[in-house]
């Protein structure tokens, strides 16, 4: 057996700051944000809903407009725009409308089609295996290593705990491929890959799967890069291209925000152990310490489907992202009342820091510095128990 | 050919808009125009009584019309929150073009209320096609007995209007209950019919007046029992006990048709009371007693095997629709027992009986 240098070698960091939070005040943190929660629920109502349905009008003007405007490939700054617009119908298609209405957060307007059993997307994932691997998995099992598929998507290497080899010297190029190609990796995302070709998993366990993604991105292939298309006759390749640009910046996009949601620097990880038996308010805790937000303007957090206020929508998945904006300052004042980070920056700190952790990945640990400042020690049972 | 050519033009308008229904687009510009669901537009709205509305709706082109007597499910978003409920349209079946619905407020009733206090014209509501066993005979019965108490009244007057507008002869007899004259909507036309037409026989019984009738069986002998005669009946409870506990006295169930009406009310069950009732599993085919846990731990403890994700009540994976009964949030501490309703089996414990869709 080898000897693992990686732990002999790991290097402290110096400014390391230590968080102490006992049983009961982990269960009062939990008791303060059920009745955030409670207040939030309470007041939802016709505003809430007209939100959505400005969303949606607001996105299928967008969407017209893109479409329309391919028919004028030969004014460039048009079709150009065109690409824009329908790029950005893409975006408030995912990100506002279907990540929210796939989490339940409008299921209380008992609406046919904006609730989370029948809501399905634009992207060629097929939205009943996203709500598996998003909904339950990755919401869950948030940050838990081994448990959270979202950490990596089983082709990163995106947290010191996970162990390095060779393949990992690689990151940054996966890294860029996943961001090119986002809705191709949500999709295959819940096959579980890298588990079928170790042998973890059956191709007669994902037979379902692919007929289900198979139907899905057929008919969003058909749309984008066939009907459409031909419906502009003679502009069939500039409106092809269009599409393909348009479901391009969706990608990057959507990417970008995901990925600024639990990886800068800051966010923490969990194993499987330290989260058994959890209580509420422990998973409130792990909610927090693994989720990042990003800060911006009014549009900027719309566009992100307000994944730019990642705790908040990690804390309370099933409320309307809407309400986020208001609960922030709430959440931000429990977590300095009990001493927490509340882990927010601009986009491109964010983002910076979220390449660098990617890049520094690729490389076994011995060779980089742990730059997370901040350990949070939970105790995981009251006081009375320990003392038995 | 021009069926293929129609077909294929539906087929490329739909992949157009994939995933989405095509409506999803429609709706946005004017919600009456519709390529797949039925809505419905109120175009005038009457108040009859002074605890009802008349509401006259012009449906989408999908609507196929009503049988006398059948019953439709209307949907009205109240407050962001879209309630569906069933309604007997009240006007004859050869009218196709509009839809009369006369809806009751009762007390307690969410629905009722808000249509009776804010029904405008030009008001959307969603539609569904009409259904229901309770119907007039495609044969006509040779004697015809309505009986109707309270809000009952719009799936007989349906019945009567629609035999008057085919011109049937045979003999026709009303039978109905009310609190008040005041509380009859439609009397000045069910008065006219009596008096133009004699063939048919119209009867008010009040029952909160002075000398308060309710039913006896004096109100239907020489009718129900007469040669030939079939019994339309629809009401509340009470009355309809009363009407066939008489047709089982003299041997008439078998030409007793009715129908209940429910109260939208929902019965409040107090959690704190120890636990009762049994929980039916409807796809299953499984009741079990009631313990008190989650009904995602009841039928998993009853042997059954439903779909499940976080048992937190977070990722939504569990929802099953509860077809009747009362369950209790564990979260929230909330209570809710509206027939129908989707609910998150992993944090809903059963108040009482229920029945839900495992």
């Amino acid at each position: 057996m080898a000897i693992n240098i990686t732990d002999y070698f790991r290097p402290e960091t110096a400014t390391t700051k230590e968080i102490n939070l006992s049983y009961e005040q982990v269960e009062q943190l939990g008791n303060d944000l059920d009745e955030l929660r409670a207040r939030i629920v309470a007041d939802l109502g016709e505003s809430d809903r007209e939100y959505l349905y400005t969303i949606i009008r607001a996105q299928r003007k967008l969407e017209f407009a893109g479409r329309a405007m391919m028919y004028v490939p030969f004014i460039p700054p048009i079709w150009l725009a065109g690409v824009a617009s329908l790029g950005v119908a893409k975006i408030l298609d995912n990100m506002e409308i279907g990540h929210n209405v796939m989490h339940g957060q409008f299921d209380w307007m008992r609406e046919d089609t904006y609730n989370s059993r029948e809501f399905d997307w634009d992207t060629v994932c097929p939205g009943e295996q996203w709500k598996h691997s998003h909904n339950y998995m990755h919401h869950t099992y948030t940050n838990i290593l081994g448990e959270d598929r979202d950490i990596g998507y089983g082709i990163l290497r995106m947290a010191r705990d996970q162990k390095w080899n060779p393949y990992f010297l690689g990151n940054l190029g996966y890294a860029t491929a996943l961001m090119l190609l986002f809705e191709w990796g949500v999709m295959l995302h819940d096959l579980e890959a890298e588990n079928l070709i170790q042998g973890k998993r059956k191709w007669s366990d994902i037979k379902g799967l692919v007929k289900g993604m198979w139907r899905k991105a057929s008919k969003q292939v058909a749309k984008d890069y066939i009907i459409w298309p031909a419906l502009t006759g003679p502009f069939f390749v500039t409106t092809l291209i269009g599409n393909a640009g348009a479901n391009l910046i969706r990608n990057v996009w959507t990417y970008s925000i995901i990925f600024c949601g639990h990886f800068p620097s800051g966010t923490q990880t969990f194993t499987a152990e330290e989260c058994q038996d959890e209580t509420k308010g422990q998973w409130y805790v792990r909610q927090m310490l693994g989720s990042a937000n990003i800060y911006g303007s009014d549009l900027f957090h719309i566009m992100s489907g307000n994944l730019s206020h990642q705790i908040e929508h990690h804390l309370f998945p099933d409320v309307p992202a809407n309400r986020y904006p208001e609960m922030a300052p709430e959440v931000e004042a429990i977590c300095e009342k009990y001493g927490l980070p509340y882990n927010t920056g601009s986009l491109r700190q964010q983002l910076g820091s979220t390449w660098k952790k990617i890049a520094k990945l690729s490389l076994p640990n011995w060779m980089t510095r742990d730059d997370n400042d901040i350990v949070v020690n939970i105790e995981r049972t009251p006081a009375v128990e320990n003392a038995a | 050919m021009a069926h293929t050519l129609a077909r294929l033009v539906e087929s490329i308008v739909e992949a157009t808009a994939t995933p989405y229904p095509v409506d999803r687009y429609l709706e946005l510009i004017d919600p009456m125009i519709t390529w797949r669901d039925t809505r419905a537009k109120i175009t005038e709205v009457r108040r009859q009584t002074d605890r009802s509305v008349t509401l006259v709706l012009k449906p989408t082109r999908q609507w196929k019309g009503h049988g006398a007597g059948q019953y439709v499910e209307v949907s009205v978003v109240v407050d962001g929150v879209r309630h569906r409920r069933f309604f007997s349209p009240a006007g004859a079946a050869q009218n196709t073009d509009a839809l009369e619905l006369t809806v009751t407020a009762h007390s307690g009733g969410f629905v009722s209320r808000y249509l009776r206090e804010n029904a405008r014209p030009g008001m959307v509501l969603g539609l569904s096609a009409a259904s229901g066993e309770f119907s007039l005979p495609a044969q006509r019965p040779a004697r015809t007995v309505l009986v109707s108490g309270g809000s009952g009244i719009t799936p007989v007057l349906s019945m009567l209007r629609t035999l008057v507008a085919e011109g049937h002869r045979s003999p026709i007899t009303f039978v109905h209950y009310a609190r008040t004259p005041e509380d009859v909507p439609y009397r000045a036309e069910l008065d006219a019919l009596d008096r133009t037409f004699d063939h048919i026989d119209v009867q008010f019984h009040y029952t909160r007046t002075e000398n308060a009738e309710h039913f006896a069986p004096a109100h239907l002998d020489g009718l129900a029992d007469a040669d030939g005669a079939q019994v339309f009946l629809c009401g509340p409870g009470t009355l309809m006990s009363a009407v066939k506990e008489y047709a089982d006295e003299r041997g008439l169930s078998d030409r007793v048709f009715s129908e209940a009406f429910t109260i939208d009310t929902s019965p409040v069950l107090d959690p704190n009371e120890p636990i009762t009732g049994d929980i039916t599993y409807t796809k299953s085919d499984v009741t079990t007693p009631n313990d008190g846990r989650t009904l995602l731990e009841q039928a998993e403890a009853a042997g059954l095997d439903p779909e499940y994700g976080c048992r937190m009540g977070i990722c939504f994976s569990c929802t099953k629709v509860r077809t009747s009964g009362c369950t209790r949030n564990i979260l929230t501490g909330e209570l809710d027992s509206e027939p129908g309703q989707h609910i998150q089996i992993c944090v809903s414990a059963p108040v009482g009986d229920v029945e839900i869709e495992v």
